[in-house]
Order: structure tokens, then sequence, then C-alpha cells
């Protein structure tokens, strides 16, 4: 059976091809609107983003030209009881996440309950020994987090995938709703659409409740906070920069910080000052080349002995990545019952895991049907989708598999929901995804109404990733 | 303030300078070659252009002979040219982009769209036919992100860090400019004075966009001495040394003032203000027109370096 074969949730039509009170009020809307000033909004829509500079670098092609991730003008509608219920499942799993973190690099209570296996965590890369014992400022370990939600019927959302080491594309969130506004003005007296615009000012204040011991608030002071990226060519360049003008913040490169009097300062034209939080968004392999990857220049020499000394807090947290491993997704149900005593309110989808035996018999014998991702992959890179594979394709993973079953874990083709996009030829339905963003302090977890909407653009495809040609879409959820 | 961005500030504004005054001297090598009757005049003249910009070894490195669409499209987009205008125009989009969250979205776009429309403009080489517009898109660009920084930017370090960097710039441009045609147009020291008809002095003119200005206060009489004193003393117009000097000296004053404190840079400006305001063109004509410039462009680099060193431009 192939994934197009699949009957689908169609978010916006009924079956029976009537429109879903979620979208009535834009149909309406939409069905008012001249088709040819459509097309001509839509091509300035890509104009805009082009002179704006929205734009990322795709990693492995060495043109580095810079591109643009597609953007659809129909929006994606989440209604409020649906929104509800979201946030409660997701404000359940951030805390399951945090309290696994705390426990995980503490007393480890969940491995000698034997709800996770000790190997999940041996030999894995995202485990840091160096955070062991230690606890973070507020004792927050993921300060931004982004769950990746899958649909596949009217109630049924699933967590695809959890990310608690630098999440991205908030910018895409945030312009997407710019770009909205500035082109269809109107639309938003004629639906209620929950603002997301105040995302940054959430996010500095959510960044400055985490100051760590060495804030001393003297001249009531706030809190530095800096964001520190690798520069102009990575691929999420344009976020940074983004959110550190948003939030008023220094947007800081490994080369303006150093270790001064056991902070860690960043030369400015007067001189060196200290920064009390730091959103970075380097991988934790890159933050400190006297503890990780001696060759590294984009972190900063010594940052990981001002960290345990109180001396600055770093958000997200050093090896939180070992909490969004895809290794440990798949017990992410045990560890929501263990620390919240709840059921999870959001499912995970099935997975089998290839390092256990019976598992990876079914896994190899299903191969056509199903889809096999690594481990430690990201970003659509290194998996296969059984049904749209080709033989040849399909072989070669086997090998793969069979040599490192241990490197993969494996899921049903889930027939994911659609929403229509916009197409010359008219509306045509493709999967999406969403991923809304989530802020932890030590006293609230804020979830922003809304998120990233991505969408597969290729008719069929299940692959959404804007580095395998997907694309996005403003996502709205309705006020009550 | 990061150290990294009032020095991409800074550059972004330098970068941009330097890609409108290399149009404006192609555009004075053009039609100075048009003048010229025979080929190797014409070829003399490409060749000054180059010698202007600094551009001359590199292009003889990869071709021979002055062919003008050879120099002007060496000088406009050639890979291998590191001075190139396209090269430039990159060179200020990438410190823009560094700088992006110091700089307002109006001036990051007016470079972004400068960028993206030149180098279209760039992608293939030009014909002869079509470089007056090129030139022309070229000056309006930068004149575009200068409005843009005039128009929208606080007035704080960021907006002097960027004028700083225009005017330096501009200091050396018009020095380096005056100081290599002059050699070329005079025959001989013994001219200086003598009234000459002469269309070159106007291109001379035209190259830093003061042949209006001059021919109106001057009552189109073209004297060298009267244009090197225009070029160099005259405090109302804008592409003067003594005006790009006046217009470092206030905005270091703007630094000294939110910083709570002068540099090491500040003192050099100061000098070499002074120095400008109390010369006479006689005095510079006296030391020899070719020592005071050498001088002034060693000290205006001097000059840079200070203010790089002073605001911790790197580590």
């Amino acid at each position: 059976m192939s994934a197009a074969n699949i009957p689908n949730f169609d978010e916006m039509m009924n079956a029976d091809g009537t429109v879903r009170p979620a979208y009535s009020d834009f149909c309406n809307w939409y069905e008012a609107q001249d088709r040819l000033w459509l097309k001509r909004q839509d091509a300035e829509a890509e104009r805009f983003f082009r002179r704006v500079g929205i734009t990322f670098n795709v990693y492995g092609n060495s043109d580095a030209e810079e591109r643009l991730i597609p953007f659809d003008m129909i929006p994606r509608i989440i209604t409020a009881p649906e929104w509800r219920k979201l946030t409660k499942g997701i404000e359940q799993r951030v805390r399951a996440l945090n309290a696994f973190l705390q426990d995980l690099y503490h007393r480890q209570e969940i491995i000698k309950s034997g709800r996770v296996p000790i190997h999940a965590l041996k030999d894995n890369d995202a485990f840091l020994s160096q955070m062991i014992g230690f606890t973070p400022p507020g004792g927050v370990y993921t300060h931004i987090v982004g769950i990746d939600l899958v649909r596949t019927g009217p109630d049924d959302f699933m967590v695809l995938e959890d990310n608690a080491r630098t999440p991205s594309g908030v910018s895409y969130m945030l312009e997407n709703r710019q770009t909205m506004m500035a082109m269809f003005p109107e639309l938003f007296t004629k639906v209620p659409v929950r603002p997301v615009s105040d995302y940054p000012r959430r996010l500095a204040r959510s960044l400055r409740a985490c100051a760590p011991p060495a804030y001393s608030g003297d001249n009531g002071e706030r809190p530095v906070v800096a964001v520190l990226t690798p520069g102009i060519y990575n691929s999420a360049y344009f976020e940074h920069a983004y959110l550190a003008d948003q939030m008023g913040a220094e947007l800081v490169e490994g080369s303006d910080l150093r270790v001064i009097d056991g902070r860690v300062a960043m030369r400015t034209t007067t001189g060196y000052k200290a920064i009390d939080v730091l959103y970075r968004r380097v991988d934790d392999d890159y933050l400190d080349p006297l503890t990780f990857n001696p060759a590294s220049a984009l972190g900063v020499a010594g940052i990981m002995d001002v960290y345990r000394s109180g001396g600055i807090t770093i958000a997200n947290a050093p090896g939180t990545g070992i909490a969004d491993d895809k290794a440990i997704y798949s017990y992410m149900p045990e560890i929501v019952e263990f620390y919240t005593g709840e059921k999870p309110i959001l499912q995970n989808v099935p997975t089998w895991r290839c390092s256990e035996p019976d598992s990876l018999a079914y896994v190899l014998d299903n191969l056509e049907d199903i889809v096999v991702k690594e481990v430690h992959g990201s970003g659509g890179y290194g998996m296969l989708i059984g049904p749209t594979a080709s033989r040849k394709e399909i072989a070669a993973f086997r090998e793969k598999l069979k040599a490192n079953p241990r490197n993969y874990i494996a899921q049903p083709t889930l027939s994911l929901s659609t929403v229509p996009i916009f197409t010359k030829a008219g509306l045509a339905p493709r999967h999406v995804d969403l991923r809304p963003f989530v802020l932890v302090s030590p006293d609230k977890i804020d979830i922003t109404p809304g998120g990233l909407t991505r969408v597969a653009l290729k008719k069929g495809s299940l692959v959404v990733n804007s580095s395998q040609g997907g694309g996005t879409k403003d996502s709205w959820v309705l006020d009550e | 303030m990061l150290g990294r961005a009032a020095n991409g500030v800074y550059w972004m504004a330098r970068y941009l300078e330097r890609a409108e005054n290399t149009a404006r001297l192609i555009d004075v090598g053009f039609h100075m070659a048009l003048t010229r009757g025979n080929k190797d005049s014409q070829e003399e003249e490409w060749r000054s252009v180059l010698v202007t910009t600094g551009q001359d070894e590199g292009y003889l490195e990869k071709y021979s002979g002055f062919e003008a669409s050879q120099v002007f499209n060496y000088i406009l987009r050639d890979k291998d040219n590191p001075g190139s205008v396209m090269q430039m125009i990159e060179n200020a989009r990438t410190n823009a982009r560094v700088v992006r969250t110091s700089i307002t979205n109006e001036v990051w776009e007016a470079t972004n769209e400068a960028w993206m429309i030149l180098r279209d403009l760039l992608a293939r080489p030009v014909k002869e036919s079509s470089l007056g517009a090129v030139l022309s898109e070229i000056r309006k660009q930068a004149m575009l992100v200068r409005g843009a920084v005039d128009g929208s930017m606080l007035r704080n370090e960021v907006f002097n860090f960027a004028r700083i960097g225009t005017f330096v710039e501009r200091a050396d441009n018009t020095a380096r400019i005056l100081d290599v045609k002059y050699y070329v147009l005079l025959p001989s020291v013994a001219w200086v004075g003598s009234n000459l008809d002469n269309v070159q002095w106007d291109m001379l003119l035209r190259s830093v966009a003061g042949d209006r200005a001059y021919s109106w206060l001057n009552a189109g009489s073209m004297d060298p001495r009267g244009i090197a004193s225009f070029l160099i003393l005259d405090g109302r117009f804008p592409r003067s040394l003594v005006f790009s000097y006046d217009k470092i000296r206030s905005n270091m004053a703007g630094l000294a003032k939110q910083y709570g404190h002068e540099t090491q840079a500040h003192e050099l400006v100061r000098d070499m203000g002074a120095r400008l305001h109390a010369l006479s063109v006689e005095e510079i004509f006296e030391t020899g027109l070719h020592e005071f410039l050498q001088e002034f462009i060693s000290a205006t680099i001097r000059l840079g370096s200070a203010i790089a060193a002073d605001y911790r431009f790197i580590d």
C-alpha cells in the first residue's frame, strides 16, 4: 500500500466536499477574491521575502545559494478547543522532558526502575558526562522547545519528534504572520486569529527569568541576554539575527566572547561586558573547545567552567539532546507517566526499536510499507520512506540496517492530514505537520498560540523538511 | 555595541562609498576616452583609471592592453578582481548581514536590494552601449542606501560608525583621484595658475560630481589651482577633503559624547582637521601637491587603524 492510497484527513474539507467549520470564515473570504489578484499577491509574497532576506543556506550545497523557504498563503487553522487540548498535552510533555533530564543527570531513578534501559544512555553522544550532578539555574534544562506534531484524524494529534536542543523555525512563524497581515489585512477582521507577534517579548522575559547566581541585579539592571550564532553562513542565521533584534539582545559570535573574572563577557566598543543569559544557537559539541570539540572556533573557551560555577545561564542547557534523541523518543509514554503520574495526553507515533531483534525482524520484512529513521539524524536526511522508495533504495537501506540496527528506529507510514496549498490550478491538498514553540522558565511554561506549519509541496510527499523542498504556512489558532 | 558590529557598520559604509566612487571613475574614463581621438591615448586613459583604483597590477597579471570593455568589465565584475564593484557590493552586503541587528530594516533592505539588482545587472559582461545605464544604477543604489541610513537610523553610535566609514573612504578616494589625475593632466608644474581651457579638467571634477558646483563658483574658468583648492579646502563641497574631515570629526564627537571619553583617534582627526582649515592652496603647492596628498592618504589610513583599535573592531 502506498501513501497516496491511504485516505487521509483533510483539515479544510469534509469527505463530501463541504468546508469544515474551522475554515468556513476563511473560505467565505477566499471565494470572494479575484483569482488573478491572488496570483499576483502570491508572486508578491516571494519578492517580499527575498527583499527582507528571509533565506536559508542549504547544507551540502557548495554554491551556498541563499534559498527561500516557499511560503504558501493558505493558512493552517486550528480551533480553540483543539488548541486547548494540544497545550495541555504539550505542557505535560515538556514538564516530563525537564524532569527526565534532571533525573538522568542526577539519581537516574528512571533507569533504576527499569523503564528506560541503560543502553539508551551508554554510548550516546548526546548524554554529556560534564552535566552529571549539575543543576542549571532555576532547574530549567530546555528553555525553548519545539514539539513536532502530526495529525491523522479529527482528534488524533501525535508527537512525531521532540526538539529539546535548539529548535529553529520560530522566525518563520512570525514572518509568515506579518506577511499574511501585510497581504490580506481585511482577512484578520473577518477571522478571530490569536496573535503570535509577542513571541520575542515572551522569549526575552522567559530567558531573563533564568538568570544565573552571578547576576546581582544591582542598580535595577535587567539580566543581560545575548544570542550566540555560528555566523552568517549558518543556515538559520536569519533567525538568530531576527530574534536578537526583536528581543533587543546582542547577537554575538564566539570571537566576541571571552572569559574574564569568572564571567563570559562580550567585546563592546567600550570594553568587555558580562553576559547573564546566553541563548546559544551552536551545538553542544562546539560550545567550549576546552571541554568538547577542541577544534571549534564557534564557542567560548572556558564557558563550561563559568557555567558550572554559576556565572552564566546557557539556554538550552548542554546535554538536553539526550531527551530528544530518537532512541529515547520511543520511551516517551513511559517517561511522561513516570514523572507526571498521568497518562500521556498526546500520543507517540508507534515506534519499533531496531536494536530489539523481534522489531528488527518485523522491520526488515516490511521495509516497503514503513518509514525508517536514523536515531541521530535530523532534517529529513538519512531516512527511508518505504512506500515511495525504489527497489534499489530499499535494498541498499536493508544492508545499512542489518549492519547497524541500533542506529535506526522505524514507524508505520502515517496517513498525515492535509491542508490545501494555493497553486496556479487552484487549491490542492498537501501533507502538513505543526511545530508549536514552548518557553520554559522556573515559574511558567508558555506556549505561543500557533507555531510553524510545514507543508510538503510535492503531491503525495510526506517529507515536510525545508531542506527537502518543503514549504511553510501561517498557522492560525482561533480565539475562543 | 559590539566591536565586531561597529566594524561591520563601518565597512558596510566604506565599501558602498568605494563602489560608488569607482563607478564615477569608470564613467569619467569612458567620457575621456571618447574625447580622445587615437587609440593609444584612449588606452592611456583606461590605464589611468586602473592606476587610480589601484587595480593596475592585478589587471596586468591577467590581461595585456587596455581595451575599453576589457578594462571596465575587469573593474566592474571580474571574479579575479578583489576590488571589483560587484565585490564591493557583495562585501557591503555581507557586512550588513553581520550587523543586521544594529541597522534598521530600511538600511538592510536597501543594501540587500542593491546587491540583488547589481548582481543581475553584472551577471554577464557589460556592453559599451549599456555601460552608462549600469554606472548610473550603481550610483543610484549607493545613494539609496545612504538615504536609508540618513532617514531611518537613530543618531547613536551605530549611525556615527556608518558615517565615519563613509567619510574616511570618501576622503581617501577624493585624494587619490586628485593625485593621479592631476599628474596626468598637468603638462608641467609651471602651468599651475594658468588658465586651461580643457574638457579634461571638467572630467576630473565630474569624477567627484563637482563639475557643476565648481563652474558655478568660478564662473566657468578652469584653473588647476582653483580646482585643487575646491577639492581640498572648500568646506561647502561634500566630497572635498576638508568636508569629509569635518564630518568625521562631528561623528567622532558623537562617539565621545555617548561613551564619555575621547580616544587617540580623536586627536588624529583634530590634528588633520585643524591643518586643513589653516592651510592655503599656496602652501599646498609649496610643499608639492603630490607630497601633500600622499601624506594626507597615509594620515587617513592611520586614522582608520586608530579607530579600529580604539573601538575594539577586532580582538
